[in-house]
């Protein structure tokens, strides 16, 4: 097989594009990993320590339900890549995913490549070059992972198979993405399509190990969980990730053959020859962009929820050891192990909801960006009234998407415990989240207002957020440099004490930052 | 001086922007008459667009004084927005959102929409307003846009290219809705880098180079600032005429002269011409590409 012509150039046009943003990323996880692991080793200096800490984590229901089980707990090495492997495998399968949709569909959508294939450009060579760029860039992220674990002094052996597990899930969603850019003749639709396939491998394998080890099996996170490194090292796990990423690749290859430049598999269709009563005002106009997009995550929350409450009282049946069951009291007993599951998963929501309300906050920008803003502009419709449609889908759709989630985990564990009031306590629980899900939205609506070409950049700081709540404690991080995540600040609810000021903080937190960004659009160039 | 106040659309004087280092206006002045058509004559990159956005209030200039219909378009900005229709340069529309839905949200915002015009408008353009945005091609995004401005109640209509990827057809309906704006009193500021199409539609032309306008006025105005082409055949020698002032590029081939006459001496030339013996004359006014090329080839 040859090589598509034009792939080696496209490739460098995508590599030139991505000059800051693969390198920053690949230095941040491979860092990520390497400090938790020098920091791990401080923490559990002696073989038994390593032990307690790998039988409590594993006793943990909602620690499973997020990271999966520590499969040998004498092994430091499983212990302290627990939570790197689970949280650099969603986080480089987003990437890979995102990063093909950006250098095919999105190219493609905006008539870029439509110039391209006129060249000398084979027609696979957009895809090929994208995958190259990506599985290449992820290839060299794990050597240096491989490497630089190695030199903290953990085996070998699982240093690699950990690189090999990151690497196989971003061959996998590098595949999610390119049959989903293929599908769908959006890019954003693309991108939401390859999320929404994590978050359902997300939430198989978390039932999967939480109650029925085999469902886990379905889910490539699953699969990087049972390449064990660092207890056994299963590298054929790793072989079976690379034949599913293949099968997908070999799928989008064939949607791109049959299919013309622009289109998708569903045909066009046409619409209304004017415009509806829905579609007489900026607000009605943000609305018709966003409402696909808020709908599609309402359901997502919702089908999470579902499985929320599906698994959180069982979780009692996996305690079976000393420490669990002194915890488990500590706790409160049944109500309160299932209390802290619900408020694990709970937390997750709130990043995970923040993520929409960036998605949704950035629309202004990416209409400025894609240049339907000066249109709008010269109409009598003011700027702050421009920009305030979108923030009010953002705002709302953060409590919507909170709400599905909230009202569909308690109405099934309320079912299950027979217990009607537990609708109340998790939408309760789900809507706390929200303060953060708003302060991320009023960042990028600040960045938006001063520098439009760096609001995409706010989705650095999520990241930066979750690693800083999600890695921080472990790396002994000092406590302001935690608190500056939102998350920190949230209640740990239900179960915990909900304390009223640093919710109102994150409030009017994120009110200035919307007055900031608002003042600054009104006086700044729009292009 | 009261009456030429109010009888301006638009007055700026000394507007500066720059971005970066680029200097996208420099020093610029125009002035627009309230009915007018009025054609901004440039390349690219020239400042055409770069003017029209701080017309519009979308670009605050680093210094100088634009009015717009007697506001000022950075700070009342939306108030004046209800008297402006714009067309930008480059077209780009919503992909999910049909012609139609963009047509009848534009006129929403515009103050309600003028369904007996847009659907005239609909059908002159040939417009098929039932597809998707992402399916038009780049000229029937225009026309998108061209619809919605023309069927507004506007009083200024700002067009940035109003014809690029329009085929000649529609550039001529194009002419005509124009002219017929022109009827209505309406003033149009229009950017084009097309001679033809200002030559066609406008009263008045200012040509912008550099981020400056360098000349203004009507196309008679401007073609006496410039040189006329003569071609003549002599029975006699030419005698001096090559050594009268105002004349240049002189070229003889046998009894055929050719040259070129500025538009202030021309009768002189003419007279001392005429005392030769002249076997056959040609005068050509400068085409505005002549115009053009004065101002952007031997002068820059």
């Amino acid at each position: 097989m040859t090589v598509p012509e034009g792939t080696w150039v496209l490739a460098r046009l995508a590599l030139r594009r991505d000059r800051v943003l693969l390198p920053a990323w690949m230095a941040a996880l491979a860092l990520v990993a390497i400090t938790s692991a020098a920091a791990t080793k401080g923490l559990y200096p002696t073989a038994d320590s390593v032990r307690q800490a790998a039988g409590a984590l594993n006793d943990t229901p909602a620690m499973v339900a997020v990271y999966g089980h520590i499969a040998d707990v004498s092994s430091l090495g499983a212990l302290a890549m627990l939570k790197p492997l689970t949280t650099g495998a969603v986080l480089v399968a987003v990437l890979a995913a995102m990063l093909v949709v950006r250098h095919t569909r999105a190219e493609e959508e905006a008539g870029r490549l439509e110039l391209v294939r006129a060249g000398l450009v084979d027609r696979f060579a957009p895809m090929t070059a994208a995958l190259v760029v990506v599985i290449g860039a992820n290839a060299v992220m794990a050597v240096v992972t491989a490497l630089g674990l190695s030199a903290t002094g953990l085996p070998v052996a699982g240093s690699c198979t950990l690189a090999a597990a990151w690497l196989f899930v971003a061959a996998v969603f590098a595949g999610v993405g390119a049959l989903a850019a293929q599908v769908v003749t959006g890019a954003r639709a693309a991108n939401g399509l390859a999320v929404s396939a994590l978050g359902a491998a997300f939430a198989v394998r978390a039932i999967g190990d939480t109650t029925a080890p085999w469902l886990s099996w379905l889910s490539p996170l699953g699969w990087a969980q049972r390449t064990r490194p660092f207890a056994g090292d299963h590298w054929w796990v790793a072989c079976v990730g690379l034949v599913v990423a293949g099968a997908l690749m070999a799928a989008a290859y064939g949607v791109l053959a049959r299919r013309d430049l622009g289109a998708g598999v569903l045909p066009e269709r046409v619409g209304p020859a004017t415009a509806g009563r829905g579609l007489r005002s900026a607000l009605g106009l943000a609305w018709r962009l966003q409402r696909g997009s808020l709908l599609a995550w309402s359901a997502g929350f919702a089908a999470y929820g579902l499985l929320v409450g599906g698994v959180a009282d069982q979780v009692g049946g996996l305690l079976d050891s000393d420490q669990a069951r002194e915890l488990f009291t500590r706790l409160g007993g049944q109500s309160g192990m299932t209390d802290a599951v619900l408020a694990a998963m709970v937390g997750l929501l709130g990043v995970v909801a923040s993520a929409y309300g960036v998605q949704a906050a950035l629309r202004p920008a990416v209409e400025e960006d894609a240049g339907r803003a000066a249109l709008l502009l010269s109409t009598p419709l003011g700027r702050p009234r421009w920009v305030a449609g979108h923030l009010l889908i953002a705002g709302t759709g953060v409590v919507v998407v909170l709400a599905a989630a909230g009202v569909a985990a308690g109405a099934v564990h309320g079912a299950r415990t027979g217990d009607a009031g537990q609708i109340g306590r998790v939408l309760t629980a789900a809507l706390a989240q929200a303060p953060a899900g708003w302060l991320l939205t009023g960042l990028v609506l600040a960045v938006f207002g001063v520098a439009p070409r760096f609001a995409k950049a706010t989705w650095a700081a999520l990241a930066v957020f979750l690693l800083l709540g999600e890695l921080g404690p472990a790396l002994g991080l000092a406590d302001w440099l935690i608190g500056l995540s939102p998350y920190a600040h949230l209640p740990h609810l239900p179960g915990g004490a909900f304390a009223p000021l640093p919710v109102a903080s994150l409030v009017a937190a994120s009110a200035v930052l919307v007055a900031g960004g608002l003042t600054a659009f009104r006086h700044r160039d729009v292009g | 001086m009261a009456n030429a106040i109010t009888s301006d659309a638009i007055t700026a004087s000394g507007l500066r922007k720059a971005f970066g280092r680029t200097r996208a206006l420099d020093d610029l002045a125009l002035t627009v008459r309230a009915g007018e058509v009025h054609g901004l004559l440039g390349p690219n990159g020239a400042g055409k667009t770069t003017l029209l956005r701080v017309l519009l209030g979308l670009v605050r200039a680093d210094s100088g004084v634009a009015r717009v219909l007697a506001a000022d378009p950075w700070r009342e900005a939306a108030e004046l927005h209800r008297r402006v229709a714009y067309v930008p340069g480059e077209v780009t529309l919503w992909p999910t959102l049909t012609g139609g839905e963009v047509i009848g949200l534009l006129g929403e915002l515009r103050g309600g929409a003028r369904r007996a015009r847009v659907a005239e408008l609909v059908e002159r353009f040939e417009l098929d307003p039932t597809k998707r945005c992402r399916t038009y091609s780049s000229g029937n995004r225009r026309k998108v846009a061209l619809v919605a401005a023309l069927a507004s109640d506007a009083e200024l209509l700002v067009l940035d290219e109003p014809t690029a990827g329009l085929d000649p057809l529609m550039q001529a309906v194009f002419e005509e809705c124009v002219a017929r704006a022109r009827e209505d009193g309406r003033t149009v500021l229009l950017a084009s880098h097309i001679l033809a199409e200002v030559e066609k539609v406008c009263d008045r032309v200012s040509i912008v180079r550099a981020g400056r306008v360098v000349d203004s006025g009507t196309l008679s105005d401007l073609r006496h600032l410039t040189r006329t082409t003569v071609r003549a055949r002599l029975t006699g020698p030419p005698n001096g005429l090559a050594a009268l002032p105002g004349v240049h590029d002189w070229t003889a081939d046998g009894d055929q002269v050719r040259f070129r006459v500025d538009g202030n001496r021309l009768s002189q030339v003419l007279h001392v011409l005429t005392e030769r013996e002249v076997r056959d004359l040609v005068c050509q006014p400068p085409t505005l590409e002549e115009l053009f090329l004065g101002h952007y080839g031997s002068r820059s």
